[in-house]
């Protein structure tokens, strides 16, 4: 920090400090005051969390009115009544984008969560198991890598049958691999540690190092995980949904509101795809924003960056 | 070297049977009816309890999983994969034919995002700090959150329905005998999808590019090649280029699954006949063996993408041919 405003106050001011060096002080004064980096990052981070809570919550409330056909007001496109114009039914689209979104983040919040549990187990069982439970997981790692994630989505759903749990199901059984490895070489750092040395021969016990050493180690790094498993988690929900395996038609989704786009496409609606598609990308940002913010809070090595 | 080939085909023949096993397991807990499924829902409500039975026994509905599992094993070891229901052929000869379409699809599209990442890349880490490196960073990431799908819808407005440059759909013209389809409708066809993936794939390599690149120039042999007056051009050129080729290359190969799941969503929006169209066909219709046979396929498919990637690997670094580090390491 290389400059305080406080050095121009008179009180801390030195009485020697001539009037034409508090001068030449004043011209260096930076123009505005600046946060300091971390504050900055706390702010954007908090600020994308709101907004992402803010969405779940509205998406939530206006789901009548998101389902609401009116056929006086159909085939609109965008005025300041209807920002996203409406569709064929007489549906506000940036209503049903909305919901959509709080539902995309929902399927995310149990996708992710499960996932990242899986991926904390395995790791750690892997990490931890000696050299056989290393190899089964490595393979199990390997093995997901091995197809490609739609097609194991498409997999998953059929085995589930379709709708909100296949999706969720799948996206779930899909997204831990990354983190696991995450998950296993933190834990493997943290036990060829000194400090875990030290307490073993100090004679701690196995389950006290394992919740006041390695929980502490690790868990920044998985929070951080867990969150950048949700920009993913949305993504592959779109597009399972759109390829007609996530959500029912019935249920506002933004992969549902893109399928059904395609076909108005031709009759030159361009609103109903291109709105929906730019509100998801906004989205999938911020909570990028908000893990890369988290990862810079929490990591000693960028965060003064 | 022998020992290399032996590790490799151990690790493939492991995994298909992950694959193959995992594939058929999630295909058998589906609460799709497989009777009612192959018969077709009218015909399935009119027929007795009797036929039913007895053609739940004809498809071996009610044998063991495991059993069911090792006949269809053998039977695809010898090329049998089971008849397709939804194309009413063999599952091998409509993957076949499918797989055709979709590896030019994903060949132009692997080609020309490497390249034009590989070159973005390049001037955006060797130009760092530059308004061309900000816009390429920021593309890359904006790309890195775009649904392939949504592109694909984008692209459709603009250069189908606005400016009709290209056709809506397929891979051939509408009414023209397939003899009569030329190289160049085949081209106009493949075009839109081939941008659509082309323009997503480029964010993985640029950035990975970028910042080997700016390895590179940071490096003291280019310092020393600047302190004898070469320009940066040259510098990329001579000293650049070699140490930067390989490794785009090698994840160029490794990312093949991605492109794969890219080409099933593109392939649905342009509605082009390849794989990916016919998994989503063969999801939505029931059609498990078909399902089974393309995942199998893709898993190849991805297994030989990272395969040359390890290979390339070794090539590189002459430190993981003799086994000194692994590629994870790196």
């Amino acid at each position: 920090m290389s400059f305080d405003e406080r050095a121009l106050k008179p009180s801390v001011a030195p009485a020697s400090v001539s009037v034409t060096e508090r001068a030449a002080d004043l011209l260096h004064l930076p123009r505005r005051k600046r946060l300091s980096n971390r504050k900055l990052t706390l702010g954007s981070f908090l600020v994308a969390a709101l907004l992402l809570a803010a969405i779940v919550v509205i998406g939530r409330m206006v789901l009548p009115e998101a389902t609401a056909t009116d056929f006086t007001m159909k085939n609109l496109a965008p005025s300041l009544a209807h920002p996203f114009g409406t569709d064929w039914m007489g549906r506000d689209m940036f209503l049903r984008t909305l919901s959509g979104l709080s539902t995309s983040i929902l399927v995310g919040l149990f996708a992710a969560g499960a996932s990242s549990i899986i991926a904390l187990v395995l790791g750690a069982f892997a990490a931890l198991g000696g050299k056989r439970a290393d190899a089964v997981v490595t393979w199990l790692i390997d093995l997901m890598m091995g197809i490609p994630h739609i097609v194991l989505l498409i997999l998953i759903s059929y085995a589930c049958g379709k709708g909100f749990w296949g999706v969720t199901i799948g996206v779930a059984l899909t997204h831990w691999a990354n983190l696991a490895r995450v998950v296993r070489a933190e834990v493997l750092q943290c036990k060829e540690s000194t400090f875990v040395a030290v307490a073993r021969k100090l004679g701690v016990s196995r389950l006290r190092i394992a919740t006041r050493h390695m929980l502490p180690y690790v868990l920044p790094q998985f929070l951080v995980g867990l969150i950048l498993l949700f920009p993913h988690a949305i993504l592959h929900e779109a597009a399972i949904t759109f390829l007609g395996f996530g959500l029912s038609p019935e249920q506002p989704a933004i992969g549902i509101i893109l399928s059904e786009s395609m076909r108005y496409l031709s009759s030159g609606m361009w609103w109903l795809a291109v709105c929906p598609g730019v509100a998801l990308i906004l989205m999938v940002l911020l909570f990028d924003l908000a893990g890369s913010s988290l990862r810079k809070l929490v990591d000693p090595q960028s965060a003064q960056e | 070297m022998a020992r290399f080939v032996l590790t490799n085909i151990t690790k493939f023949v492991l995994l298909m049977l992950g694959v193959s096993l995992v594939t058929f397991v999630l295909v058998s807990i589906s609460p799709v009816d497989p009777v009612q499924a192959n018969v077709g829902q009218a015909a399935y409500a009119s027929m007795g309890e009797e036929k039913r039975a007895q053609l739940a026994a004809y498809w071996g509905a009610d044998t063991p999983l495991f059993e069911r599992y090792f006949n269809w094993l053998g039977a695809a070891l010898s090329g049998d994969l089971g008849m397709s229901l939804r194309y009413n052929a063999p599952v091998a000869q409509v993957i076949a034919e499918r797989a055709l379409n979709s590896l030019a699809l994903m060949a132009v599209a692997w080609v020309v995002s490497g390249a034009l990442g590989f070159l973005l890349g390049i001037f955006a880490g060797a130009y760092r700090g530059t308004v061309f490196d900000r816009v390429v960073k920021g593309y890359c990431y904006l790309l890195a959150s775009t649904p392939v799908f949504w592109l694909g819808l984008l692209l459709l407005i603009v250069f189908s329905v606005q400016l009709g440059w290209f056709p809506l759909g397929l891979s051939v013209p509408i009414g023209v005998a397939s003899s009569n389809v030329t190289f160049v409708d085949a081209l106009h066809h493949l075009a839109l999808p081939a941008l659509t993936l082309s323009v997503t794939g480029v964010a993985n390599i640029a950035l990975h590019t970028r910042e080997k690149t700016i390895d590179v120039m940071s490096s003291p042999y280019v310092r020393f090649a600047r302190s004898r007056g070469l320009s940066t051009l040259r510098i990329l050129r001579e000293h650049g280029l070699r140490n930067l080729i390989m490794p785009a290359i090698t994840l160029q190969f490794a990312s093949i699954a991605e492109i794969f799941g890219g080409s099933v969503l593109v392939e649905e929006v342009f509605s082009y006949p390849g794989l990916g169209q016919a998994a989503v066909t063969a999801g939505l219709g029931g059609d498990a063996a078909l399902l089974a046979g393309i995942a199998i396929f893709s898993a190849m498919l991805v297994f030989g993408g990272n395969l040359i990637a390890n290979i390339l690997y070794g090539v590189v670094d002459p430190r993981i041919a003799k086994r000194e580090v692994t590629s994870d390491e790196l």
